[in-house]
């Protein structure tokens, strides 16, 4: 459905040098999505880790100042550098992500810099400043300030991460769900202000764009909170498992005893409280998207026809010639999830959007068949979405079932007793559960922006009619390469810092050897001599 | 009213990116020097002088990016497109160079550290670079078509002037970086550095020489404009005054004055430049009628007025707190550990 032509312009001096895009024959469309879908999960894997471990850092910090005991001191100090860590890099990934607004996605940027700017310069203003001119405190302050204010700076680190948090999932939210503003047409200078309804045709690109008409509409759009209270929680998963692995290991491997054992409480409480508060927040942010986004869900459950009763598919795939899916499935689910009443039909994709969407949007069909045939490009790619969200669904249970176990031994005196093999295991499924968040994370970002294509702005603007349109396919392919080499090396660098951080461990405590293999912490008791 | 508003965000987004200049150009400064001193722990000394504040220093440029998304939408995206290979580099370079300062000091063997350090200088070096070579573009204007499009690619951006403002950047940053040295270090490394400041300076001040001289025979609306808004005299003198008192404060061992006068000579510069260029945001050359200006790439004044009070709000912040970072940081580096 591209309504112009991006390669208007393509005389590129690089592309007369090195034709990529005849190798690869990709569309630009094609690729300046897969660059941003690299670089924003890339990105994406440190912002929850900063805000989790803001929180930690909070907690444990807070527990210092009221009981005045050093093991906090000590706990807030080792999570202090970490934090560092993951944060730095989220601040050179992240400034990738505010270029290729404008370096990729102009005809966007020109279309909603009205709204879009206001928020993305919020989070500027409140929530990096705040950050990076606090974090400098919280690093390096620990003998420049007294404990109180140095207190206040971990509090207004944690504070500006998650006003990031607010401000880019109000933009991004926006996108979902637009609300606040009306659309005007500029020709020739001349400002036209058009009506609610009206809807974007060909001649209306590039001369038209969403202008604020409410301010706070806009930021509390149907979705934007929904999805802040689950975004938040995604992040204090990722932080508070973070802190639950580490320590974790420490535990198994018999280091830094009375550290490990301490942090390790503090994380897993702090990744309770998060995990069992995802469980609502993710039913509010579904349910949200049932009102908000009936194509998306359907694609989510890979629900082709409207039924009463509908099943809640638990593992499975969809097969999209013959428009069904395979799955094990709970009977009546997905009613009772959406609308909570089992009896309650669920519309599906056969039926979405409804006849009349698509013959406003293309009067000249008229036939059942050409209906059928429009109402395909209005849908997701249906088979990415649903497998996308459903690894979300599976690995957050798996986390949830961890926590509460974990949380069982624990009340039981069990979960420190390395001799015995039960517990030993359950730490080693701690010790992973790291990757449980980030996998969450990142399925769940796919899920909600594969899950709204075609759109960029959900009903308005086309993300085949957002690109930039001076840009070709060789540049795109170009940037990637440079991006796909620098991540590799930052991702190097974080793992390879991450291990030196945990191999060194926290202060104030004797350096020792690692005590016991890994083959050892599995197979037998005593520790190697 | 209207028109103030387009006028107050001019100058904030100029704010912003001059306040950029100043601050991540010192220690981009400090990475164009680094591989002159030739020390192990004289180079660890320089990344330490930058580390609790180079992080900082590069969020002005995502807050300055993020005001001229919000202000001038139209003008935003049309360098970002335009500029879309140098603008991709510098994104490469400033990342490259964050690993470097990350990764240098990890390893004690003699080529780990050499090629971190040659990341570090060269990251920085070219990252200084490319942000001279973008504004001497912007400043002798870009074939913008009709739509505000930049089709560059029929149009070298690697131009004769815009080449000669990348290196006069490099040159001013490295001069900045290295007065910025001065202040915090101490003993054998500052004593070396203090020897190339009459360099460094002389080397700067013949390029901002030579680039006004181009700037006033090459660039044909600067003349004409300087004479209809006298101001702009005022400004410029001042700027060059400013900048030739850094060797006096220098000589005289005032080395915080030298670095004040060296933020201030980048802010008259950045104000010299704003004054003659208003109310362009890009100016098209040949075709003056295509140029984006303040008016017609601006965001609505509804959401001017917005953006006015989240920054009325969040700047006397962010001024306060970076002021008492800074304070706090204050005084000569040590090796730190945190």
């Amino acid at each position: 459905m591209h309504r112009w032509s991006p390669q208007e312009y393509n005389v590129s001096p690089l592309a007369s040098v090195i034709r990529f895009s005849t190798i690869t024959n990709m569309t630009v469309e094609t690729l300046a999505r897969a660059q941003f879908a690299f670089t924003i999960m890339f990105h994406y894997i440190y912002p929850p880790l900063t805000i989790g471990l803001g929180m930690t850092l909070v907690i444990m910090e807070g527990l210092w100042l009221k009981t005045g005991n050093t093991l906090y001191h000590n706990m807030a100090r080792f999570w202090t550098r970490i934090f560092a860590l993951t944060f730095s890099i989220g601040v050179a990934t992240g400034i990738v992500m505010e270029f290729e607004f404008g370096t990729n996605w102009a005809s966007y940027s020109r279309f909603v810099g009205d709204i879009f700017g206001s928020v993305l310069a919020s989070e500027g203003l409140f929530a990096f400043f705040l950050e990076s001119g606090f974090l400098a405190l919280l690093l390096f302050g620990w003998d420049k300030v007294g404990p109180r204010l140095h207190f206040f700076s971990t509090c207004m680190v944690a504070l500006g991460s998650h006003f990031s948090a607010l401000w880019i999932v109000v933009a991004n939210s926006w996108m979902q769900t637009p609300a606040g503003f009306h659309l005007e047409k500029i020709v020739n200078g001349q400002h036209t202000i058009l009506p609610p309804d009206h809807i974007i045709t060909a001649d209306d690109l590039g001369s038209m764009r969403a202008v604020v008409d409410d301010f706070w509409a806009m930021v509390f759009n149907p979705s934007s909170m929904d999805r802040l209270a689950h975004t938040l929680m995604g992040a204090w998963m990722a932080g508070a498992f973070l802190v639950v692995s580490i320590s974790a290991f420490y535990v198994l491997t018999k280091r830094h005893k009375e550290f490990a054992q301490a942090s390790l409480k503090v994380g897993l409480g702090f990744a309770t409280v998060a995990t069992c508060l995802q469980m609502v927040c993710a039913d509010a942010t579904a349910r949200g998207v049932v009102v908000n986004q009936p194509i998306k869900l359907a694609a989510m459950e890979g629900v082709f026809h409207t039924q009463a009763y509908a099943p809640m598919n638990v593992v499975g795939f969809v097969d999209m010639k013959t428009e069904t899916d395979h799955a094990i499935a709970v009977p009546g689910m997905l009613s009772f999830l959406c609308y909570h009443d089992f009896s309650k039909p669920v519309s599906g994709l056969l039926d979405l959007p409804p006849d009349a969407y698509i013959q406003a949007r293309h009067p000249e069909a008229t036939t059942p068949e050409q209906l059928t045939t429009l109402r395909k490009t209005y849908w997701p790619y249906v088979p990415l979405v649903f497998q996308a969200y459903h690894l979300m669904i599976a690995v957050g249970s798996a986390l949830f079932g961890l926590v509460i176990v974990s949380c069982f031994f624990w009340w039981k005196g069990w979960l420190f007793n390395t001799d015995w093999w039960v517990s030993r295991w359950l730490l080693i499924a701690l010790v992973f559960s790291v990757l449980g968040p980030q996998i969450c994370n990142e399925a769940g970002w796919m899920t909600a922006e594969a899950g709204r294509q075609p759109w960029i702005v959900y009903n308005l603007l086309r993300t085949s009619e957002a690109m930039s349109k001076v840009v070709t396919a060789d540049e795109i392919i170009f940037s990637l390469i440079l991006f796909a080499f620098v991540y590799a090396l930052l991702f190097m660098v974080f793992i390879y810092l991450l291990t030196r951080k945990i191999q060194h461990g926290p202060d104030s405590e004797e350096h020792e050897e690692m005590t016991q293999s890994w083959k050892d912490i599995i197979n037998h008791d005593a520790p190697r001599t | 009213m209207d028109a103030y508003l387009n006028i107050i965000w001019f100058f904030i987004v100029g704010a912003l990116f001059t306040g950029y200049a100043m601050l991540d150009g010192f220690d981009l400064g400090v990475g164009v020097l680094h591989l002159f001193v030739r020390k192990d722990e004289h180079r660890r000394l320089l990344l330490n002088a930058i580390g609790p504040v180079w992080d900082g220093n590069e969020v002005w440029l995502v807050v300055g990016g993020g005001a001229l998304l919000a202000a001038f939408p139209e003008a935003y995206a049309t360098v970002f497109s335009g500029f879309y290979i140098p603008f991709i580099l510098l994104l490469f370079t400033l990342i490259f160079r964050a690993v470097a300062i990350e990764f240098r000091s990890k390893e004690v063997w003699a080529w780990w550290r050499q090629t971190w350090d040659i990341a570090f200088s060269l990251g920085s070096i070219l990252s200084a670079f490319i942000i001279g070579v973008a504004m001497g573009n912007v400043v002798q204007g870009v074939p913008l078509d009709e739509h505000f499009e930049l089709p560059y690619r029929e149009f070298n951006l690697l131009n004769p002037y815009a080449l000669a403002l990348g290196g006069t950047t490099v040159l001013m940053f490295a001069m900045h970086g290295a007065i910025y040295i001065l202040l915090k270090t101490e003993g054998e490394l500052q004593a070396i550095v203090r020897g190339w400041i009459p360099y460094l300076i002389g080397a700067f001040l013949a390029a901002y020489a030579i680039f006004n001289v181009w700037t006033l025979v090459h660039v044909p609306y600067v003349w004409p404009t300087a004479i209809a808004r006298p101001w702009i005299f005022v400004v410029a003198i001042m700027g060059m005054l400013v900048i030739l008192n850094i060797p006096r404060e220098i000589y005289k061992g005032r080395e915080f004055i030298a670095f004040l006068s060296s933020c201030a000579g980048m802010g008259l510069m950045m104000a010299t430049f704003g004054l003659t260029y208003y109310p362009y945001m890009l100016l098209s050359t040949p075709h003056p009628e295509n140029s984006l200006t303040i008016f017609n790439a601006a965001s609505t004044t509804k959401t001017l007025g917005i953006l006015l009070l989240i920054a009325g709000i969040g700047v006397p912040l962010v001024l306060s707190y970076t002021i008492s970072i800074y304070y706090i940081f204050r005084g000569k580096t040590k090796t730190l550990h945190y």
